[in-house]
């Protein structure tokens, strides 16, 4: 589906010197260099918005080609020195009612599709076990965990000058402008409740492998939720402008397995630093043994 | 132009810059606003070629210096107040290319020459409001631009919330009288724009010459109509937005501030209640325009010339009920946006229907490729890319993750930028030897073509993988990997600017060579009233009126 996409964009005219340079270093969790499609999916919600997506061009393709290629054939057979004496022609009903009807189906076959999509970003599949509390701020976000005992932190854009200090010196991993100090961390495969609300403009969270896009607006509750379905770093910004430093308000999720969510929560409830800081030892640890056993 | 007109010795007529500025002449005034359009939109394109420059690479390049040399801000303050006058620089172009380019140029310049002159009117009804209605917007504008050099937050300046002002940014966010200046400066062209509107309402439905009904009158004619409809009825809702904007901002009404009852999005819903037919008020001119153009140069009628019209009413009256697919983030309930989902695709048959009938009305035509149709063709292709890209925006489950992306700005770009603004070029290149008398170089109009084609293709087809990979819009700064797509787009801008020195420069070998048109260089497929006129017109036409069969 995402080679479709990739040839589909391809056919509508562009350089298509991309294909070439993406694909290496694929990391799921944030965008790529020379990447032509969407981050790859991290839930089950942006496959099918992915799918979806690609689906759409099925439609939205051939009817361009449609398009220039009657425009390429009037070009040349009606040209002047081809077709010297115009036609007259002016009415035709059927055709008229062919091409009314034609793009009334067509929409049909989108809008199904796309009304199963929008209610299943509305229905979760099943009661969130957990409920955090998206806080946009110029220019931070503060989480707050609804738990047994309700907890919260501030999440900022991470300063080149704290790399070190943060153990975040891996430009890969933690990129400039989309790593943060202090992550919002979740357990995988878990159904998780994002409150989403605003202090002082309007800002928007959103996470785009996880397909999910809500504003944050002063004076009202928004909700969304979302299921990762694999452990990793998950980068989203800022989607909507909020003044001076929009540019500079990331959105980083870690998805860690229950157990060292579990782990983390319990330190996270009185010190956060110390929590995050044993979470990525035990991260690293892991990643470690890993490469090690492959 | 003036020269031009200077030939003929009419005894009422008024000269030197008593005739421009007390104009209450149609076809001079179509000049005032032509000539505005064009300065506006270099205005207009510089500050996207700035905003272009900043982002070809990662990092603050050029807004800490720009901030330096306008503002004198220094060290950090300078970056500070760059990112500030970047975002400016983006609501700047905005309303400047939607209020003071595309707007004069399609209505108050192309549809105050040549409305009366098709439907066989001595003017427009209205000709001291249509003074008004121009003189109205060079004060505008100077509100506007003197806005950027005026504080908004602290340690910037220029109003810098976008082109759709939402508050709180607009209002708390940004408490000096920047912001208080560009509301003022939308108040002045919107009234423009309602007086145009009354003018044209006015003067199609009263002034048509014996003979034309309504189902006779050329394309151009019925898209100014429509047009004239919704600007009529969607102006007044943003210029009471936009009031209650300014109330909350100076005089402690809490219309949109939540801890006093108000409710931020209730103004975005008003917003986009005017703004969504805005974006039909700017494409439906251009798709009369369209239809002369393809009509006059494949030597044939417009195919199904009645559906076209009645497509046209249809994209205006669905236009007035879609405006909350801008908004499928701000927490619409699940069935407002199947609502408006179903309601928004629904615009897509219409418009099927007129890209289709211009291609039927090539068929079977003998066409010539003059420069007019060379911009009418380029239009009809890049006006479907950006439809078929609305009909995936249209789906907001899809719009999730396209919303507030650069996805959102490919698309409208391609039908505005791509779309409105070569259906200009189409109507400059068509109209310019009548309103002139001149004929311009066609190989300078093709070379404009060819360049303007390449170029803004490279600007905005690469931004549709960049919103994919989820690249939000408005950001000064982005992630190193969006780099590559950035830079080709950068680029892109840069051959757009080249185009529009082409273009200027077409028009003074124009001036300068004389080349005379004749009243009608475009042989028998231009059969509309304005052809019959001697180019240019004489200063007042149809003393006798014409006779329609």
């Amino acid at each position: 589906m995402r080679k479709f996409l990739a040839s589909a964009k391809f056919l509508a005219g562009t350089a298509a010197s991309a294909v070439l340079f993406s694909g290496a270093a694929a990391r799921a969790d944030q965008p790529r260099e020379w990447e032509i499609s969407f981050q790859d999916p991290a839930t089950d919600l942006m496959r099918q918005i992915e799918r979806f997506g690609n689906y759409t061009m099925w439609f939205i393709v051939p009817i361009t080609i449609l398009v220039l290629v009657l425009l390429l054939v009037c070009i040349v057979r009606f040209r002047a020195s081809a077709n010297p004496v115009p036609s007259k022609t002016a009415h035709n009903t059927l055709i008229e009612v062919i091409w009314t009807v034609g793009p009334v189906i067509v929409l049909l076959l989108i809008a199904i599709p796309s009304f199963q999509l929008l209610t299943a970003q509305y229905t979760p599949p099943e009661e969130a076990k957990l409920t955090v509390k998206a806080t946009g701020n110029q220019w931070n976000w503060d989480y707050e965990y609804q738990v047994d005992k309700t907890f919260s932190f501030n999440s900022a854009v991470l300063q080149d000058g704290d790399r070190a200090k943060a153990g975040k010196e891996d430009r890969a991993l933690y990129p400039r402008l989309l790593a943060v100090d202090n992550e919002l961390v979740v357990p995988v495969n878990t159904t998780t409740r994002v409150l989403i609300t605003a202090t002082d403009v309007i800002h928007s969270f959103a996470v785009p492998s996880f397909g999910i896009k809500m504003d944050a607006v002063p004076g009202r509750t928004n909700e969304t939720w979302f299921k990762a379905e694999k452990e990793g770093l998950y980068y989203g910004q800022c989607s909507q402008l909020c003044g001076k430093d929009h540019a500079f308000m990331p959105i980083a999720v870690r998805v860690v397995s229950d157990a060292q969510f579990k782990t983390w929560l319990e330190t996270a409830k009185t010190d956060v630093p110390a929590a995050n800081k044993a979470l990525m030892a035990e991260i690293d640890g892991t990643k470690k043994v890993a490469a090690a056993g492959n | 132009m003036a020269e031009a007109a200077a030939h003929d010795h009419d005894d009422h007529r008024p000269h030197g810059w008593v005739r421009w500025v007390y104009s209450t002449n149609h076809k001079d005034i179509g000049t005032l606003y032509l000539i505005f359009a064009i300065i506006a939109g270099i205005i207009g394109g510089a500050l996207s070629v700035a905003i272009r420059m900043e982002l070809q690479e990662p990092g603050i390049q050029i807004f800490s210096g720009l901030a330096q040399m306008v503002y004198g801000m220094q060290g950090d303050a300078a970056i500070d107040g760059g990112k500030s006058m970047y975002n400016a620089f983006g609501a700047a172009h905005g309303l400047i290319m939607i209020f003071f380019m595309v707007m004069p140029a399609l209505i108050g310049g192309f549809a105050n020459w040549m409305v009366p002159i098709m439907i066989g009117a001595p003017d427009m009804a209205f000709p001291r409001m249509n003074n008004i209605s121009f003189w109205l917007l060079p004060p505008a504008f100077i509100l506007l631009l003197s806005s950027m050099f005026v504080p908004s937050a602290p340690g910037a300046f220029g109003p810098g919330g976008g082109w759709t002002i939402y508050p709180p940014l607009s209002t708390s966010g940004q408490p000096g009288p920047a912001l208080d200046l560009a509301i003022l400066s939308i108040h002045i062209a919107g009234a423009s724009s309602i007086l145009g509107a009354i003018n044209f309402i006015t003067t199609i439905f009263n002034m048509r010459a014996p003979g034309m009904t309504l189902h006779k009158m050329p394309l151009f004619a019925w898209a100014v109509l429509i047009t004239a409809f919704l600007l009529l009825l969607s102006l007044p809702v943003l210029a009471g937005a936009i009031t209650m904007l300014l109330t909350d901002r100076n005089f402690g009404t809490a219309f949109f501030v939540p801890d006093q009852g108000g409710d931020p999005i209730l103004f975005q819903h008003l917003f986009w209640f005017f703004g969504h037919p805005e974006v039909y008020i700017l494409i439906l001119p251009g798709f009369g325009i369209i239809s002369h153009i393809v009509s006059t140069f494949s030597k044939k009628p417009v195919f199904g010339y009645l559906g076209m019209a009645y497509a046209m009413v249809a994209i205006g009256a669905v236009g007035f009920i879609v405006w909350a697919h801008h908004m499928y983030t701000t927490g619409l309930s699940l069935d407002t946006q199947r609502y408006f989902v179903f309601a928004t695709m629904v615009i897509a048959v219409p418009t099927g229907v007129k890209i289709f009938s211009w291609i039927a009305t090539m068929w079977g035509g003998s066409i010539s490729f003059k420069p007019p149709m060379l911009w009418a063709l380029g239009f009809i292709f890049l006006f479907t890319i950006g439809g078929v890209t609305g009909v995936q925006l249209a789906n907001a489950g899809l719009d999730r993750s396209l919303h507030d992306t650069y996805f959102v700005i490919a698309h409208f770009h391609y039908v505005l930028s791509l779309g409105a603004v070569f259906a200009i070029f189409a109507g400059w290149y068509y109209w310019f030897p009548k309103m002139t008398g001149y004929m311009y170089s066609p190989v300078i109009a093709n070379t404009h073509f060819w360049v303007t084609f390449v170029g803004v293709n490279l600007i905005f087809f690469p931004q549709h993988f960049l919103g994919l990979a989820g690249m939000p819009r408005r950001t000064v700064d982005y992630p190193d990997a969006f780099a590559g797509w950035n830079m080709v787009s950068s680029y892109g801008s840069y051959i757009a600017a080249v185009g529009v020195a082409i273009f200027l420069y077409g028009v003074f070998d124009a001036f300068q060579k004389k080349r005379v048109a004749g009243a009608n260089p475009w042989g028998e497929g231009a059969t509309t009233l304005e052809w019959q006129l001697p180019s240019p017109p004489p200063f007042h036409q149809w003393e006798q009126l014409p006779k329609i069969k």
